[in-house]
């Protein structure tokens, strides 16, 4: 039995690569994954990923950050500590819209990024999954699972037609970095 | 992919002829994986030599309190204002380029604005020493955070500028930062997988195991997207609360409705001028000339005379509305500016953000690289001298003439100061040696679309007329890092 885990078609040009997509879709190959040095737009739609959903988090962080200052504000400046400053009303609501709106973004900023690093697992210092060093330099990575496709022959035949530059059956999952 | 290109009459923003996605990560990366070349030893050798005079300074100043500085009962805010707005409205263009320009989807973006995003921070940086100096006392600075402190319902007052200021300067240092390190992600990742030993360790940790997978990069333009358009806001609401810090005020010379876009314009000019001065020499001594090319320089100082032109329109305004609003003291101090004993400065502000940047209507002016340094440093200059009026000139002669007082920087104050510059370069001249200066991903995104090779494909291919593959060829002389002779079998 083959010990290949992945089969990995390395692309030189991006458009090749989106050729290369349409050629194992068409031929019902089922892709696990792309990787690329920089982002293709369009591919997404190609691989059925979708639509991030990072913009309503950003609305959820921003709306708790906006009411998180307000009512600190409120709490500090009406109830624990009203002060009388000739008179002038202790919650005075243009004087807190600056601080309103800056936390408003700090909240988006971090609650959102944070996401985004939690939905995509990254994080400072974890061990990187690379299927090929070069597909963060100059390679296109299409990566096909192994496992239960059709004769491995084929799969590589078909992704050096679509113009595959080199083609890799790699009997790890990663290349390792432990 | 396949579908886009730009029109030829556009001018390509990258050039040279074979580039590679291959050879854009060696250029970019040759400073990093490399030991540095003489011309950089020499920068952080000068640089580091100013970031010690400043941390002599400041320790000086922290030893002995703010007495060691020129300040005195009238000028109560003098150089370590002027330093921190100065510093503070730098900082503005990084994120104009990497949030405004993003929004409007300007690709020529793509090749400065890391560079651009690291200034902001590092000036910011130097901003945020300027306030904790003139606290006097650092050690007491949480107390200007909404937190519980010991002395019971002690709480910042949220009606002052000076705590909108915490804020918004707060905030802006870290979305910027958050903007700027997820930006770096692919690239770390780039060297990580291109390093070996204890380098490859310490880039592996840094680049949070990026992969580059379509899903994670689909995630991170959102996320790109949206820290741009919050971005936008708040890098224009920064400088207008800074711009409150006087406004709000009744000093004659500060109180006024204009500060805000006012602020914002000059921040905006002086952030160029400062990309301007970085880049011009980064480009040469990196080698990046096919990446940072002349429509870069050029867009830049279209930049700066639009928003010297809008400062200039500014100072006119305060003229007339100082004439307008009858208020003698109002008058006297913008008479001041010119005729008092700091006429100097004023004609400085003056000359170089109205008269010098006029120059720049001139092409050959905006093309010439060593004119168009020597005019970035110019607009800084000058935009130090305009904080120094606004400040120190309106505060040395306000409403009691008894109180009427000179101020003289003091060496502290002038060590502080040019410290803070070396302080700088050296954050710059470090960044530049250990990240990637330019965005690789994002130069990467562009090759197929908008390089000079993508423009002779087209040639090539025959989908262009005669007319416009001659006014191709004409444009060629205008771009400083290519030779028309390179291109005879077009």
């Amino acid at each position: 039995m083959s010990s290949t885990k992945y089969i990995l078609g390395l692309f030189a040009d991006p458009d090749e690569l989106m050729h290369g997509i349409d050629t194992l879709q068409k031929n019902s190959v089922p892709i696990y994954d792309v990787f690329t040095p920089m982002p293709i737009h369009g591919i997404e739609k190609k691989l059925g990923i979708k639509d991030s959903r990072l913009g309503y988090a950003a609305f959820m962080f921003g709306c708790l950050g906006g009411t998180t200052i307000f009512s600190m504000a409120y709490f500090m400046l009406v109830h624990d500590w009203p002060m009388n400053i000739g008179g002038k009303p202790a919650f005075a609501v243009p004087d807190l819209i600056p601080i309103t709106f800056e936390w408003t973004v700090l909240f988006t900023a971090f609650g959102m990024t944070l996401t985004f690093f939690y939905a995509t697992h990254l994080f400072p210092g974890r061990t990187p999954r690379v299927m090929d060093y070069r597909a963060t330099d100059d390679r296109f990575v299409i990566a096909i699972d192994a496992k239960g496709n059709i004769p491995h022959d084929d799969i590589t035949n078909l992704l050096k037609e679509a113009g595959a530059v080199e083609v890799k059956h790699n009997d790890r999952k990663y290349v390792s970095y432990e | 992919m396949a579908s886009h290109s730009e029109s030829i009459i556009r001018e390509p923003l990258i050039t040279g002829k074979d580039i590679t996605y291959a050879q854009i990560t060696n250029d970019v990366l040759r400073p990093v994986e490399n030991m540095p070349g003489k011309a950089w030893w020499i920068g952080f050798s000068v640089a580091s030599l100013g970031a010690c005079l400043w941390v002599v300074a400041i320790s000086y100043t922290f030893w002995n309190g703010i007495g060691a500085w020129g300040l005195n009962k009238t000028v109560g805010w003098a150089w370590d204002i002027t330093g921190f707005v100065w510093w503070v409205g730098i900082g503005h263009a990084g994120t104009l380029i990497s949030a405004i320009l993003l929004l409007f989807r300007q690709n020529w973006r793509n090749s400065i604005n890391r560079s651009a995003e690291a200034m902001t921070i590092f000036a910011v940086i130097c901003a945020a020493t300027y306030i904790l100096a003139h606290m006097g006392r650092p050690w007491m600075a949480l107390f200007s955070l909404p937190i519980p402190n010991q002395y019971g319902s002690l709480w910042v007052n949220f009606n002052s500028p000076l705590i909108w200021d915490v804020f918004a300067i707060s905030t802006y240092f870290s979305v910027s930062l958050v903007f700027w390190y997820t930006g770096l992600l692919p690239d770390l990742a780039t060297i990580r997988d291109r390093a070996t030993g204890v380098r490859r360790k310490i880039y592996s940790v840094l680049s949070f195991g990026w992969t580059g997978s379509v899903k994670t990069w689909q995630r991170f333009e959102t996320v790109c997207l949206i820290l741009a358009g919050i971005s936008t806001p708040l890098v224009l609401s920064v400088h207008t609360i800074v711009s409150m810090d006087f406004a709000t005020s009744l000093e004659p010379g500060w109180h006024t409705t204009i500060f805000p876009p006012y602020f914002v314009a000059g921040a905006i000019f002086s952030g160029f001028a400062m990309v301007q001065t970085l880049l011009l020499v980064t480009r040469k001594v990196l080698g990046l000339e096919n990446y940072i090319t002349m429509f870069h320089i050029e867009a830049m100082n279209k930049i700066i005379l639009l928003t010297g032109s809008i400062v200039g329109v500014a100072y006119l305004t305060e003229f007339f509305i100082a004439y307008y609003s009858g208020g003698e003291y109002e008058q006297y101090t913008f008479l001041n500016r010119f005729i008092g004993p700091y006429w100097w400065a004023g004609c400085m502000m003056y000359g170089c953000n109205v008269l010098m940047t006029q120059l720049m209507w001139f092409k050959k002016i905006r093309t010439n690289i060593p004119i168009s340094w020597v005019l970035s440093i110019v607009v800084n200059i000058g935009m130090w001298f305009e904080r120094f009026v606004i400040i120190v000139v309106s505060l040395h002669r306000d409403f009691v003439p008894s109180s009427w007082a000179m101020f003289y920087p003091t060496w502290v104050d002038v060590s502080v100061f040019i410290g803070s510059i070396g302080l700088f370069f050296t954050m710059f001249l470090l960044f530049i040696r250990v990240l990637p200066s330019i965005a690789m991903a994002e130069v990467k995104l562009i090759l197929k679309s908008s390089s000079e090779q993508a423009k002779l494909k087209l040639i090539r291919d025959g989908h262009l007329d005669k007319e416009q593959v001659d006014y191709y060829k004409e444009t060629l002389t205008t771009f400083d890092s290519v030779d028309i002779t390179d291109y005879q079998k077009v």
